[in-house]
């Protein structure tokens, strides 16, 4: 088959691999019809994340056809699916209090080591994001070998369109679960770091979990506009003074729940940036982390700081007085994605929560590597690339 | 003459002077590092630290030859279970990695565990201890190419979470500290050997399978 693999720093190429077979029990074998890009795929382009080796297969948004079923599988041939990018097991501790992206079981034995090396304890498997979390071959290609295929993936209604579903895969839930993780009141001001796909997403569960106000913060006049249009105010922090800004619009209070949807590799030419880049190109450093910074300097006191945002590594010149003389909550996490698929696939039904708008590009496969790319270093025009494996390149 | 000899003697001079910094510098560092260390070290000083509540493998030092290690996992399965897996020693390769051969002879088991560098290392144990539901212990005889004790302990975990499995090993290195250094550089370390066996006891007994990246039959 063919599929997007990583072969180092900005080298991502479509190579011709071996298909996929059934290997466990619980397995099935999925024929993609579309998988997007994702921001934190960007991160393993970038090789700011450890733990990658060159043919990793990757892509972690995807859905499709299942094609070969395992003796303990419950899908069924023929059946339309999107698949979590976590993979969890159903059974252990932490799957049955749905913290699934921490699941005990799906991160093969000898690949815990490292995860735990790194974060005192090892979590669940994701679909080609390295083999800190497993090193399982992704889903940007023709077909993906689907573990423990029972917990997982969501039958879709026929006459849903993919695009509408696809991001339940990951953005989605993601998006949602910054939202909840910021703990809004009705009526309260939430603050929103990333107009990616992502932030985008948490504007609208935030809105939909009663927020009062949503103010976007960002750099790209496509992305600010995409914000607005789904009712957030917005701030481009190269014109604007953020924490003078949000203070001032929050009646000099500081938002009551502030969300970072930025993550590791944030920007804007910030000192603390440059010094967390030169860090990253020397490998000393995984972080870089002005946005979380700015954001807790900006949350009210007494509020809530949500990280959706991805983060692997260490972190210095964090603002830990500002938090604790605040005394701020921080929530954080790889997204529980089963825990959120069906609620969020009826608000898509039912056209409470629109998700095809920010699609900017659809490629075929073959031409991902352009689709990297572009997402990387054209982000004002390029806001979600979905590559679309079973089409032709123009 | 002097056009070649004079930038040279200014080379030195440079480099001297460059020297001398250098040095100055990481003495200065040198000293305040000692300082620091001099000053933690001198606070809060105690003097006999009485033994604790923590496992004693998990302790900081070891005394004597032979090394402590172990590991516990939750495993969210009945008791009984679980000691009935681990007593019927025939079924421990489906999750020990190193182990390639498991033969139970009477009251003996010999166990055959691939060691650093490719050399299978024999093991011949008896049980030392059975206690129903809770406990099973044994130690290696004369036949062994390696001393070592071990055992296995089962116990309820609080608020239905299953039960507590400790596997605590005590071995005494071939080699010494080097042949423990080596082990480890070679992935076959009692304790990483034992964190990922118990991982795939869970794995096995909680999920039905063990969990591979393996896209291929081949290569799982």
């Amino acid at each position: 088959m063919r599929a997007l693999t990583w072969h180092g720093r900005h080298d991502v190429r479509v190579d011709t691999v071996p298909d996929p077979e059934i290997v466990n029990p619980r397995d099935a074998i999925i024929e993609v019809t579309s998988t997007a890009i994702c921001g934190s795929d960007l991160h393993l382009y970038d090789g700011v994340i450890p733990g990658m080796l060159s043919g990793d297969i990757l892509g972690h948004e995807f859905m499709g056809r299942v094609v070969e079923v395992g003796p303990k599988s419950t899908l069924k041939k023929g059946q339309r699916v999107v698949v979590p990018f976590t993979i969890s097991c159903g059974s252990c501790f932490f799957c049955k209090n749905t913290l699934y992206s921490a699941c005990d079981n799906t991160n093969p034995a000898e690949k815990q080591d490292m995860t735990e090396a790194l974060y005192g304890h090892s979590v669940s498997s994701l679909f080609g994001y390295s083999h800190l979390t497993g090193g399982y071959p992704g889903g940007q290609a023709e077909y993906v070998r689907v573990p423990f295929s029972d917990v997982g993936p969501i039958v879709i209604p026929e006459g849903m369109e993919d695009d509408d579903v696809l991001f339940l895969s990951d953005i989605l839930p993601t998006g949602w679960q910054g939202a909840e993780n910021a703990d809004i009141k009705a009526g309260d001001t939430v603050a929103v770091w990333g107009c990616g796909p992502v932030g985008l997403f948490a504007v609208q569960s935030a809105l939909a979990m009663g927020a009062g106000r949503v103010i976007a913060i960002d750099e790209f006049p496509n992305r600010l506009a995409l914000a607005k249009s789904k009712g957030a105010e917005v701030i481009d922090f190269k014109r604007t003074n953020v924490l003078e800004a949000l203070t001032e619009m929050s009646g000099g209070m500081g938002p009551d729940a502030v969300i970072d949807a930025v993550g590791m590799e944030s920007h804007g030419f910030a000192p603390d940036t440059v010094m967390d880049n030169i860090k990253q190109n020397i490998g000393i450093g995984a972080d870089s982390a002005h946005a979380l910074r700015e954001a807790i300097m900006c949350v009210r006191k007494g509020g809530t700081v949500s990280i959706p945002g991805v983060y692997g590594g260490m972190l210095d010149k964090f603002p830990l007085g500002a938090l604790m003389e605040k005394g701020v909550q921080v929530r954080s996490g790889q997204t529980h994605v089963q825990r959120y698929l069906p609620e969020l696939l009826r608000r898509i039904g039912d056209g409470e929560l629109d998700t095809q708008y920010m699609i900017s590009h659809r490629l075929p496969l073959e031409q991902a590597a352009k689709g990297y790319e572009n997402f990387r270093y054209n982000q004002n025009d390029w806001t979600k690339v979905v590559l679309k494996p079973g089409t032709q390149a123009n | 003459m002097s056009r070649y000899h004079l930038p040279q003697h200014r080379n030195a001079a440079s480099r001297n002077s460059g020297l001398f910094w250098l040095a100055g510098g990481l003495g200065a560092l040198i000293g305040i590092a000692a300082l620091t260390a001099y000053q933690v070290r001198g606070r809060n000083r105690v003097e006999y630290r009485p033994p604790d509540d923590a496992p004693i493998r998990t302790s900081r030092r070891q005394e004597g030859r032979r090394t402590a290690t172990g590991r516990t996992v939750t495993i969210d399965r009945p008791r009984s279970e679980l000691y009935a897996f681990w007593r019927d020693f025939s079924n421990l390769p489906q999750v020990m990695e190193n182990v390639r051969s498991i033969d139970v002879n009477g009251g003996l088991t010999r166990w055959t565990i691939a060691g650093p560098a490719g050399q299978d290392v024999t093991l011949v144990t008896a049980l030392a201890e059975e206690r129903e539901g809770e406990r099973i212990a044994w130690a290696s005889t004369q036949g062994s190419d390696m001393e070592h004790r071990g055992c296995v302990t089962f116990r309820d975990a609080p608020a239905g979470r299953g039960t507590e499995v400790t596997l605590d090993l005590e071995y005494v290195a071939p080699g010494g500290e080097l042949g423990r250094w080596v082990a480890k550089a070679l992935q076959a370390e009692p304790h990483l050997q034992a964190r990922r066996d118990l991982k795939r006891l869970k794995m096995l007994l909680e999920t039905g399978e063990i969990a591979t990246n393996a896209n291929r039959r081949s290569a799982a």
